[in-house]
């Protein structure tokens, strides 16, 4: 199935967030091989070279190593995959907490309707 | 040479005295998938007719790997007209046949296999099939050569939306770095992620010449967007 891409934004940078995702989430393990520059344009229906400019700039950032003889791996480097993944987490709460302020909650009020929400939707215990 | 096609002030006046082409110079590399696009009459037929030697330029110069249209720049370009140019009589297998007779880089177990993938009968003559099939039908000759250019126009304008997907899955899948694909068509959104550059043209003359993500970074809108913006009615 071809990926969901927004037509506002550049493509290659669409993909780089995807499989930057896909590492830092655990569907691709540390060390594990990537698919060829080939395949993964077919799946996401993306330019072959779109694809490759992505992948660059996966490799400059080190999240993704060339091995000479075994196609392009994963880093091995866990730490890295961590630091991206909280960073990709305050991101989100970035995002999470204009939202909230916008709508005039204070942080207090954030963090109890967060509690409440947890022990209510998704069956969390109380503290 | 990295340059698969040179053209440089390339003219084409029909009798009426319209210029289809109007002074366009343009160079394209090779390994890329390439969108031309315009609205109706801005002379995208007219140029790709002269990149495989259809139409004489009325001034200016053509080369296709450093040489003159002829029957050389012919055995390079794979070139999928704007409307059938088969004969109806014949089954899809003869056609295939005709085409491997006819191109030295016809490959027989592609044709084969995307006839398979679009589940199209090859024994099937050409008339009983659909507008549609024929069209997918064309396209898969096209596709099955080796070529160094391969010159599209309008290939998905008349087939449904999955057959539309498939077509440019092959497209992808086809890609080989020596090779250069360039797609005329009005289907800008279907084809915008598959595309890495894009030609405008208006008038006959060449608007612009840049990648997508150029686009969509300087602009912030998808090319089908910007293309609304600069050709508004």
């Amino acid at each position: 199935m071809a990926w969901e891409l927004d037509s506002d934004r550049p493509i290659y940078a669409q993909l780089v967030e995807r499989i930057q995702m896909q590492i830092v989430s655990g569907q691709y393990a540390p060390g594990e091989r990537l698919p060829s520059v080939r395949e993964l344009s077919a799946e996401a229906a993306v330019n072959p070279n779109t694809m490759q400019k992505a992948f660059a700039e996966l490799e400059r950032s080190g999240l993704i190593i060339t091995q000479r003889t075994n196609g392009r791996t994963v880093t091995e480097d866990a730490e890295m995959i961590q630091k991206i993944r909280k960073d990709l987490a305050s991101e989100h709460l970035e995002l999470f907490f204009a939202k909230m302020m916008e709508l005039g909650y204070t942080n207090e009020e954030i963090e109890r309707l967060i509690h409440e929400f947890y022990v209510e939707k998704r069956g969390g215990t109380d503290k | 040479m990295s340059e698969l096609v040179e053209i440089s002030n390339l003219c084409k006046s029909y009798q009426s005295g319209s210029m289809a082409v109007d002074n366009v110079t343009l160079t394209l590399p090779k390994g890329k998938i390439i969108g031309l696009l315009g609205p109706n009459g801005s002379g995208k037929t007219t140029l790709i007719k002269m990149l495989n030697g259809l139409l004489t330029p009325s001034a200016g110069s053509l080369l296709i790997n450093g040489m003159e249209v002829g029957p050389e720049t012919k055995a390079l370009v794979a070139y999928l007209p704007d409307r059938s140019c088969l004969a109806e009589n014949m089954k899809v297998s003869e056609i295939v046949s005709y085409f491997e007779d006819f191109y030295a880089d016809f490959s027989r177990e592609r044709a084969e296999q995307m006839l398979n993938n679009l589940g199209i009968d090859a024994s099937a003559k050409l008339k009983t099939l659909s507008k549609g099939t024929k069209e997918k039908v064309q396209l898969i000759l096209v596709m099955s050569r080796a070529a160094d250019l391969y010159l599209l126009d309008e290939p998905i304008a008349g087939v449904d939306p999955a057959a539309r997907d498939y077509i440019l899955r092959t497209i992808i899948q086809n890609y080989n770095p020596e090779a250069t694909v360039v797609i005329s068509t009005h289907l800008i959104s279907d084809v915008e992620q598959v595309l890495d550059e894009v030609i405008f043209m208006k008038y006959g003359k060449l608007v612009l010449y840049t990648s997508v993500d150029n686009i969509r970074e300087q602009h912030g809108k998808s090319v089908d967007a910007y293309f609304r913006e600069v050709f508004a009615c």
